[in-house]
């Protein structure tokens, strides 16, 4: 775990982001760059129209090696992982007994016998202690977080930047498929059609020693065609537009993926995962709270830890539940936010209150990503 | 990060600026406090005829990261609102001394002037909290 008096991590790229006068946070132990002097609204459009670079080498990598491979990863996340072939990724979540979310992730099957979860930074000790208890013994568990960088390179222009810079075609990727034989810029990397931000784009794993030449090329190649550095902070712009969770925020050891709305993750067919038990009974019995997608009516920003209410103070309605994130959406210019309401109050169209600092502002459920990108 | 910080101006350590004339002062934040908040989203301010209380919460500004107090450098009474700044909160990250001042109070304890930060000062102290 993170202890508040460990200094804080830095990922390969830290230099880099230094010499780019980046804003750096402490953000969950790690040293990264919120912003670049252009500014999150800047970094947020460039990705939405162009191409965004983004060091997310803070993540974790964690690879499950061995006959039993398959077997062991099932066991532990609600996704079918049996339906998985080589090259391709899902994802999904791994519950406690309780069926609440230890974290969410993505699986990458290598092969039959080898798979790489990628779990979110601030849970890697955590997982890896989870994982090691309950299927150290089916398989080799290996922690590659620290040796392993990654560079998310995201938008509508992704692929044709990307494509000069390596002999791969680009083209048999589709989203969450992913290469392990491709090179970079000359670098060995792992290619991936996956990303966090609602765009087409690729999550780039390579090892850290290589991470600052990657990192190079890949934002010439941005740079080039209109594309820039990003940081966390149009990160989380980024992905709350498109409607995406965030561990810590949305989902956390108390939410389960039925109140998250994530019951598509959840395959009951898929064997016998940690937690299947208690997300059978909630799939029968039903939630009691659910996470809702909210756009502000009123003059006003909704932050996590907020409240939300029935009606303004005049009414006689009580608290229907708490904001976990929210943010003005920059592409769609709305005051938008995520929240876990009561779920006899959660249908679209339904009108509730946020206590902003004190004042209270209308508000209006909405199904769906606040964005979706264009299709071709 | 930009060293922008008019030599006719007077600067608390919550990072607000204050130009006094007479008995009357225009009120707004830093350079370095727009900087540290980003691209700025809304900004809330009082009305014409509240009183303000030294150091006292008088409005909000959003970022896209965040939500942040403005504290009154000074007691007044406003006597003045720059209210275009509701409809163009960018114009606080592009001339806040300028287009992005906030309020105009007439001071109740015009001695409280005395207390704030003159340019040469206020630089020291953001170096001194940047060490």
């Amino acid at each position: 775990m993170i202890t508040g008096t460990a200094e804080p991590r830095r990922t390969p790229l830290y230099e880099a982001h230094k010499q780019l006068d980046a804003k750096i946070i402490d953000f969950g132990g790690w040293l990264m760059p919120v912003n670049y002097p252009p500014g999150i609204i800047d970094e947020h459009n460039a990705t939405r129209n162009a191409v965004g670079v983004f060091d997310v080498s803070h993540m974790g990598e964690i690879h499950f090696r061995g006959p039993r491979a398959t077997a062991a990863v099932q066991h532990l996340v609600t996704n079918d992982v049996s339906k998985l072939a080589d090259g391709h990724a899902l994802y999904a979540v791994a519950c406690r007994t309780s069926g609440g979310i230890v974290d969410d992730l993505i699986v990458y099957r290598v092969a039959a016998d080898h798979y790489m979860l990628v779990v979110n930074a601030s849970n890697i000790d955590k997982d890896f202690q989870w994982f090691s208890q309950h299927v150290g013994s089916w398989c080799e568990l290996d922690d590659a977080s620290d040796e392993t960088a990654l560079i998310s390179f995201q938008g509508p222009k992704a692929a044709a930047a990307l494509q000069p810079l390596t002999s791969f075609d680009l083209t048999a990727l589709k989203s969450f498929d992913f290469t392990t034989t491709a090179q970079v810029a000359g670098l060995p990397v792992w290619i991936a059609r996956t990303g966090y931000t609602g765009e087409d784009g690729f999550e780039i794993f390579c090892r850290n020693t290589d991470a600052r030449a990657l990192w190079d090329a890949l934002l010439a190649a941005a740079r080039e065609i209109g594309g820039m550095p990003v940081g966390l902070g149009a990160r989380d712009t980024l992905r709350l537009e498109s409607r995406l969770s965030l561990y810590g925020n949305e989902l956390t050891d108390d939410t389960t993926p039925f109140e998250a709305g994530l019951a598509w993750v959840v395959k009951f067919d898929a064997g016998n995962f940690i937690g299947k038990d208690a997300l059978l009974h909630q799939h029968t019995g039903g939630v009691r709270r659910k996470l809702v997608g909210f756009v502000m009516l009123g003059r006003g920003v909704a932050r996590h830890g907020y409240t939300i209410h029935q009606t303004d103070p005049a009414g006689v309605g009580g608290r229907l539940g708490s904001v976990t994130s929210g943010t003005l959406g920059p592409t769609i210019q709305k005051n938008i936010g995520l929240g876990y309401v009561a779920a006899e109050c959660s249908a679209p169209g339904t009108r509730i209150y946020i206590d902003c600092r004190g004042k209270w502002v209308e508000a209006e459920i909405v199904k769906g990503p606040f964005y979706r990108r264009p299709r071709p | 990060m930009s060293s922008n910080y008019p030599n006719d101006l007077l600067y608390t350590e919550d990072h607000e600026w204050a130009r006094v004339e007479g008995k009357v002062a225009t009120v707004g934040i830093t350079q370095f406090a727009v900087d540290q908040l980003g691209d700025v989203t809304q900004v809330d301010l009082p009305k014409e005829g509240e009183m303000l209380k030294l150091h006292e919460v008088f409005g909000s500004v959003e970022s896209v990261k965040a939500v942040s107090d403005l504290f009154a450098p000074l007691s007044g009474r406003v006597v003045k609102v720059n209210t275009p700044l509701a409809d163009s909160p960018e114009s606080l990250n592009e001339e806040p001394y300028d287009d992005g001042w906030m309020v105009q109070i007439e001071l109740a304890n015009p001695d409280e002037v005395k207390k704030l930060m003159d340019v040469t000062a206020y630089q020291a102290f953001l170096k001194e909290q940047a060490d």
